[in-house]
């Protein structure tokens, strides 16, 4: 059927062909479906929808799948509907400052091309290699510069999408502000459950003068916590303020070798960006302010080789975490900064419970925590173990004020901690709210949102006895 | 300074039975905004206070019905302002009409919007639910973003009741430069400077004047306007302040005031009408009697939007048209909060 309108090669129902589809970045959850295609144009990506609806099979919409959440892994009685072919940079317009592009380009490509006026596009998540634009929207993806930049929804202008039904839509607008409900933010960060990406336009920004990096060891986790919210204290707004404990410090030294302190327990990277006066001021302040209060060493990078070298170790913290276990499951809780020490500290105790190390990479200036566990997949029962810890992170996170997921999205990974950051009248809103969109429930079907009679389930379970029932397929 | 989320609760659970309709009002600073109002009034005004303020953490949770005022007077005291210069319009208005009708000043396109700040919320719905979306942490990706849709949709999903959104450090210097020139020269000026990497946190023309507001650390305030040409203005903060309390004599009179959100780069189109344009040229304020249709075809040529802020017919729609498809959108929308159409009928549009 669907080969009457997508090239054969492009529609892919083997499963030997099919398998790089069965997960995306988060490969402990694995499905096999229906139909993988990989439609090339936009009247093809509404004809799919169109037939799919009709015969209510369920579509899972898919970029890069680089994803950190489930939230691309298929629907077994459904299709994958790859966006993979679209690739083009349709527009940049220098004057405006803006990017109109495909779904399928990848987020570094914007910058790449962006450059040649000047301009960049300031969202860059760690997978920024590989990563497209139309799954950063469908996550609402970060990365180390939120704070001072924001996020994707900070970003963009204008989204065309189809809906499920097969429908042409387009939301924002060239201009800053859009009348009517503000359904670009309801978009972004929706995880596929309510349309299919098709274009997206997004904001440029000019390139900084200057970016500079100041690296701090500190004795403490407390003494680097504090050191953060001093600099937040004195008016300065980092580009990047990332943190990363003892066990991240020295695996990512051994992998990356980028001079960082061993024997610290607490390492942080300062980047401010801006005029070359405005750098000059504010990295004098920022180091003064890191050795005041107690770091034991400071460097700033004194050129461009030397900046990255220094983000060399924090960028390739997670690779360089995976050579020092078989495995590693990262997570992605956001607590209030001041509650830094004592999440870190009740996440030690949890390890010696579980038996199982975990190393800690956060995002120090927007509070967003990166805890990796560290765990053998060989092991039996291991992963069981592993992510039962990792759902405890979470609603610790949750206790302290945060919440479950601040950059990598809810997917299949989070859906029962969904019921411990929501009540049931907010899970119940979602549900309308996804009805509006997509009534009957056929886009990226069991993500996201959890049904209410397992939120209720789950509450009940924890209050019972901590054991966590699995919802997804495991390898 | 009192809670009465109870009270509002109850409210809205007794029209619902009672099949009653309701017209939200904060501090009634922005009752000129939107289509006329219909439906009882209910006063979320004396819902007010900040319940949290947390300078280190950037983050301020108030109850809707605080007023700007107070605000930006506790946030004063840590050096911290609202960076997206909300109009106070007389220092009455509340931060939850700020978000409900979307208003940020002229920083707007550097510093972000309101909704940019939201980081989250407590609505009461039309099924009289106070829920809770967002938090108060500055990622947050759990859930529909609920929080920020409320931004622009004049009350007609639920009444907000507490918002939590981030501020910022005050500047430590600002300094604004002025040049004559007119109205497409400026366009393109201020297109042309918003590429450049320098501290650029207002621009705007008026009376063939072009005025460009430079904001950050001091070394660099000072080194871009060595830089830049342009005269020094004198009160370079009360005429931004005026700007964004729509105090400068433009905004006076009662003829029509029309706002444009368009391609900052987009052509200096009606040139022959009375303007005045800011944020570096994507918001564009037109005074006079226009035929709406024939306006909102000149913005969608301009890649954006047009409506109808102040005076004009308010019976007839005042936002921007929506496609059939949004429009579907946004019905379906309004029953998944509001079943019951309690809220702000019409407010927004005549079909909503």
């Amino acid at each position: 059927m669907f080969s009457d309108f997508i090239d054969p090669d492009y529609v892919i129902d083997d499963a030997e062909t099919q398998r790089p589809y069965e997960c995306d970045g988060l490969s402990m959850y694995c499905e096999m479906p229906l139909l993988v295609l990989l439609p090339e144009t936009i009247e093809q990506v509404q004809r799919v929808l169109k037939i799919c609806y009709q015969y209510q099979i369920p579509v899972v919409a898919r970029g890069a799948g680089t994803g950190l959440c489930g939230g691309a892994m298929p629907d077994p009685e459904g299709v994958v509907l790859s966006l993979a072919k679209f690739t083009d940079i349709l527009n940049i317009d220098p004057v405006a400052r803006t990017a109109r592009l495909q779904p399928g380009v990848r987020n570094l490509a914007i910058s790449e091309a962006a450059a040649a006026f000047g301009l960049y596009y300031a969202p860059d998540p760690s997978s920024q290699i590989a990563c497209t634009i139309g799954g950063n929207v469908a996550e609402n993806s970060g990365g180390v510069h939120c704070l001072k930049y924001g996020l994707t929804v900070h970003n963009l202008l204008k989204l065309e999408m189809v809906t499920v039904d097969g429908e042409f839509v387009t939301i924002g607008s060239e201009g800053l502000d859009s009348a009517g409900f503000d359904l670009l933010a309801l978009m972004t960060g929706s995880e596929g459950l309510l349309g299919v990406i098709t274009e997206v336009t997004v904001k440029l920004l000019p390139i900084p003068e200057k970016a500079q990096v100041v690296m701090a060891a500190f004795d403490t986790v407390q003494q680097a916590g504090d050191a953060v919210a001093a600099i937040i204290s004195h008016g300065i707004i980092p580009a990047g303020l990332e943190m990363m404990d003892s066990h991240a410090i020295r695996a990512a030294e051994d992998f990356a070798k980028a001079g960082y302190p061993t024997d610290a327990k607490a390492l942080l990277l300062c980047e401010v960006d801006g005029t070359l006066e405005e750098v000059q001021e504010h990295i004098e302040k920022v180091d003064a302010l890191f050795l005041e209060l107690g770091a034991s060493s400071t460097r700033i990078s004194k050129d461009e080789t030397e900046r990255a070298l220094l983000w060399k170790g924090r960028k390739s913290a997670f690779p360089a975490v995976g050579r020092i276990s078989p495995d590693y499951y990262c997570m992605d809780g956001t607590i209030p900064r001041s509650q830094l020490a004592y999440v870190l500290s009740e996440m030690d105790k949890m390890s010696e419970h579980y038996g199982l190390r975990v190393a800690n990479v956060f995002h120090a200036g927007d509070g967003n925590l990166h805890p990796l566990i560290l765990f053998d997949a060989n092991v039996p029962g291991e992963f069981e173990k592993t992510e039962e810890f990792g759902g405890k992170i979470l609603e610790l996170c949750v206790a302290v004020g945060g919440c479950i997921t601040g950059e990598h999205g809810v997917g299949i990974e989070k859906i029962r901690q969904m019921a411990v950051q929501f009540g049931d009248p907010e899970i119940a809103q979602f549900h309308a709210i996804k009805s509006a969109w997509d009534p009957i429930g056929t886009l990226n079907p069991g993500k996201g949102i959890p049904v209410l009679k397992r939120c209720q389930e789950y509450r009940s379970i924890r209050s019972a006895e901590p054991q966590a029932q699995n919802s997804g397929e495991l390898r | 300074m009192s809670d009465i989320s109870k009270q509002l609760i109850e409210r809205v659970a007794a029209a619902r039975s009672a099949a009653e309709q309701l017209s939200i009002v904060g501090q009634s600073s922005k009752s000129f905004m939107g289509r006329e109002p219909k439906g009882v009034p209910v006063s979320v005004a004396q819902h007010s206070g900040i319940v949290s303020y947390e300078p280190v953490e950037l983050v301020m949770t108030a109850r809707a019905g605080t007023t700007l005022t107070e605000i930006t007077a506790a946030l004063d005291e840590q050096g911290q302002i609202l960076s997206f210069e909300p109009p106070g319009f007389g220092g009455e208005a509340s931060i939850g009409g700020t978000l409900a009708c979307n208003l940020s000043g002229p920083a707007r396109p550097w510093s972000g919007s309101v909704r940019d700040m939201v980081l989250g919320l407590n609505l009461i719905n039309g099924k009289a639910e106070q829920l809770s979306f967002g938090g108060q942490v500055m990622k947050n990706v759990a859930g529909y973003d609920a929080s920020r849709m409320q931004a622009g949709a004049m009350g007609t999903l639920g009444i907000i009741t507490e918002i939590s959104f981030k501020v910022m450090p005050r500047p430590a210097a600002t300094l604004t430069l002025v040049r004559e020139m007119g109205a497409a020269e400026a366009i393109d000026t201020m297109n042309q400077l918003a590429g450049k990497a320098k501290p650029l946190m207002g621009a705007c023309w008026w009376e063939n004047k072009l005025y460009l507001r430079l904001s950050g650390a001091q070394s660099t305030v000072e080194g871009t306007a060595g830089q830049w040409q342009g005269d020094v203005l004198a009160g370079s903060s009360e005429f931004w302040a005026a700007n964004r309390e729509q105090q400068l004599s433009f905004f006076n009179g009662s003829s029509p005031l029309w706002r444009f959100s368009i391609r900052p780069s987009a052509d200096h189109f009606q040139p022959e009408g009375d303007w005045f344009i800011d944020w570096g040229g994507a918001q564009r304020w037109l005074r006079g009697e226009y035929d709406k249709n024939t306006l909102e075809a000149a913005a969608e040529n301009a890649g954006g939007q047009v409506s109808l802020f102040r005076g004009g017919d308010r019976s007839g729609e005042v936002f921007h048209r929506q496609s059939p498809a949004l429009q579907g959108v946004h019905q379906r929308l309004k029953t998944a909060f509001d079943p019951d159409r309690v809220f702000n009928p019409g407010r927004l549009y005549s079909w909503l």
